[in-house]
């Protein structure tokens, strides 16, 4: 169980309005993300939800209990810090058993619960070293331990792996994911990397300047941006997004297109460029072309398309990709 | 701070470095040979430096005189007392102040230590009256609440630049781990602060035996501590130096023996954890 709502959520630090006028609702067992630029409001939403910050205004609720005025430790959710936030002088069974103490359980339960999670994690032969004889990766996983040996209706991640190398961010990455399906538990995660986002989630939150912009699943928000910041925000490299005349002739005040959803020539209608760069990564390559009246546009094209710098070309957006966007920057959905 | 120094500056600096030393040394050194000579000797002039006569005198007539070892228990009691009850308050306080903090939490701060910065005699009287209404004149429980009370800013700030050293984020955690606020102060600030903790309790305890001015006019015959002790060594018949050496030397005695051997601690203490 662990279904967590939010209504009207608002979080205001004097003056400055942080979160505002928040809803969301969060399934049983989903995995949501927050996304976003940095200083959007992610980590006071969360922290909101933990209860380790008060509302300003609006009610959260977990499996339908308002829980708008409780403690963290009356909310059963548990939280894995950025900084791990181990304690330092304990060991690692200290650390992943400091819940269960608290709690009160009996030491022999206690004993097996941790034994239980610290294998679950590989930690099993690290059990009595302190924190800081641990690297970077197993700290994460000591911190993940404290987490789930509680059993709690919900997990909150606060960017829990950019402190990591790119390859252990990976694999940890997959790791999490993994855990979070086997235990079916509830997890809120916040990221500002794009990958984890997409990979990750069941449902994506994309939050700016303390808004949610949109809901929905990696590839609703992919496929059909509510409005011109998710369409920005969302996909890598960043969708091209083009106003003016162009747009004009398809109705709308900007016009976006990925870089995937573009077709390169040599010859024919498009948009007339020439390529300024040409990234060749192997499995893809990068093209940025300069077109006149528009500027610098990023195309994507599979393999190596024997494409080079300085050659002048073609583009063609797939039309059934092309996403359109009104002066407000409101997606037009053709009806 | 490796930092390469030339052997003449390393020289020089260890000079230097114990000639100071020495100096501040010095009228603790004279103190206790002193205590050593005949009351005779110790007017001699030119002064000697050994004491031509080494006697135990002085030190058996002090006890007989005036029960060294009662005021050592008075001492210890006000000192250790003032201390202890001073930390149940002073970890709360700096507690709220380095994790909650509010907009005037820094005036807060300010003001308390202000209060240092005002001279005792200020407010000799109000006290004197406050105490003798209350019946704590000559009381270990009033200097032990007077001598908590006039270090308590102190050890507010002490232990509040420690504590600020700690991420917020493990107190956060164990919140989130379900502990309640005692138990959060109790298994995770507190261990985390044991080096800032120990070396205020030493700073107190030292602050709190040395202290003479409330200890000497706040009592009287029952709860003299050793600095009552010395002091009346200085009596209207007459100083007899030797006699009061002894008495200083037995009085300063303890508190140097734990000081040394916790010059490490003291050290992180005095620079108020400006050095990690
Ligand atoms: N205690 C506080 N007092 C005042 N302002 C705060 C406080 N905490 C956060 N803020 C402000 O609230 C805004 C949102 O902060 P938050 O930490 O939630 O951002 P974030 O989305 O997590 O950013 P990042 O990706 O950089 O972690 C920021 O502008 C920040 O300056
Ligand atoms: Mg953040």
């Amino acid at each position: 169980m662990g279904k967590i709502v939010l209504q009207g959520v608002e979080k205001h630090f004097g003056d400055v309005k942080v979160i505002s006028n928040v809803d969301l609702t969060v399934e049983d067992g989903a995995f949501v993300v927050f996304v976003g630029p940095s200083g959007c409001g992610k980590s006071t939403l969360l922290r909101l939800i933990a209860g380790l910050e008060d509302v300003t205004g609006g009610r959260i609720l977990i499996d339908g209990v308002d829980v708008t005025d409780l403690p963290p430790m009356k909310r059963g959710l548990s939280m894995v810090f950025q900084s791990y936030a181990l304690y330092p002088h304990m060991s690692v069974r200290g650390n992943i058993g400091f819940g269960l103490k608290m709690a009160g359980l009996p030491k022999d339960e206690i004993a097996r619960k941790v034994e239980a999670a610290a294998a679950t994690l590989n930690l099993t032969q690290y059990l009595d070293r302190k924190p800081r004889q641990l690297s970077g990766g197993q700290r994460q996983r000591v911190a993940i331990g404290r987490a789930i040996v509680r059993e709690p209706k919900g997990f909150l991640f606060d960017e829990p792996l950019s402190n990591l190398d790119a390859a252990l961010r990976v694999n940890m990455r997959i790791e999490i994911a993994r855990l979070q399906k086997a235990l079916a538990t509830t997890a809120i995660y916040v990221t500002h990397d794009q990958v984890e986002a997409m990979t990750m989630a069941d449902k994506i939150v994309v939050l700016n300047a303390g808004r949610v912009e949109q809901v929905g699943s990696p590839l609703e928000l992919y496929d059909r941006p509510d409005n011109l910041f998710v369409a920005g925000f969302i996909g890598s490299p960043k969708m091209n997004l083009v106003g003016g005349r162009i747009a004009e002739g398809y109705g709308a005040a900007t016009v976006g297109i990925r870089p995937e959803h573009l077709l390169v020539g040599r010859e024919g209608d498009g948009w007339r460029g020439t390529i300024s760069v040409a990234e060749h990564l192997g499995s893809d390559t990068f093209l940025y072309v300069d077109v006149k009246d528009v500027g610098l546009v990023t195309v994507r094209t599979q393999g190596e398309a024997g494409l080079r710098t300085g050659d002048s070309v073609v583009l063609r957006p797939d039309p059934a990709r092309l996403h359109r966007f009104d002066r407000d920057g409101r997606a037009i959905r053709a009806a | 701070m490796a930092r390469a120094i030339s052997p003449q500056k390393k020289w020089t600096f260890t000079i230097l470095a114990w000639i100071v030393a020495l100096i501040l040394f010095f009228p603790i050194l004279w103190t206790i040979l002193t205590a050593f000579k005949t009351e005779g000797d110790a007017i001699l002039f030119p002064p000697a430096f050994l004491p031509p006569h080494w006697t135990l005198e002085n030190f058996f007539e002090v006890q007989a005189r005036s029960d060294y070892f009662r005021h050592f228990f008075n001492s210890v009691v006000i000192s250790v007392g003032s201390t202890l009850i001073g930390l149940l308050v002073a970890v709360p306080a700096a507690w709220s102040m380095a994790f909650a903090p509010t907009k005037r939490t820094k005036d807060i701060l300010m003001w308390m230590l202000s209060t240092k910065m005002m001279p005792a005699v200020g407010v000799l009287v109000p006290i004197y009256l406050i105490f003798k209404n209350l019946g704590l004149l000559d009381s270990l429980a009033g200097l032990t609440g007077i001598l908590m009370l006039i270090n308590l800013p102190i050890m507010v700030w002490m232990l509040y630049t420690y504590f600020r050293e700690i991420p917020v984020d493990i107190l956060e955690a164990s919140r989130m781990d379900g502990a309640v606020l005692w138990k959060e102060i109790v298994y995770v600030l507190l261990p985390m602060a044991i080096p800032g903790i120990a070396s205020t309790l030493l700073l107190n305890i030292i602050l709190a035996w040395n202290e003479a001015f409330w200890t000497l006019n706040l009592s009287a015959a029952n709860a003299a501590p050793l600095t009552a002790f010395i002091a009346s060594y200085s009596s209207p018949e007459g100083l007899f130096w030797a006699k009061l050496s002894a008495a200083s030397t037995l009085a300063i005695a303890p508190i140097l023996v734990i000081g040394w051997f916790s010059q490490k601690q003291l050290v992180r203490g005095m620079t108020f954890g400006a050095v990690k």
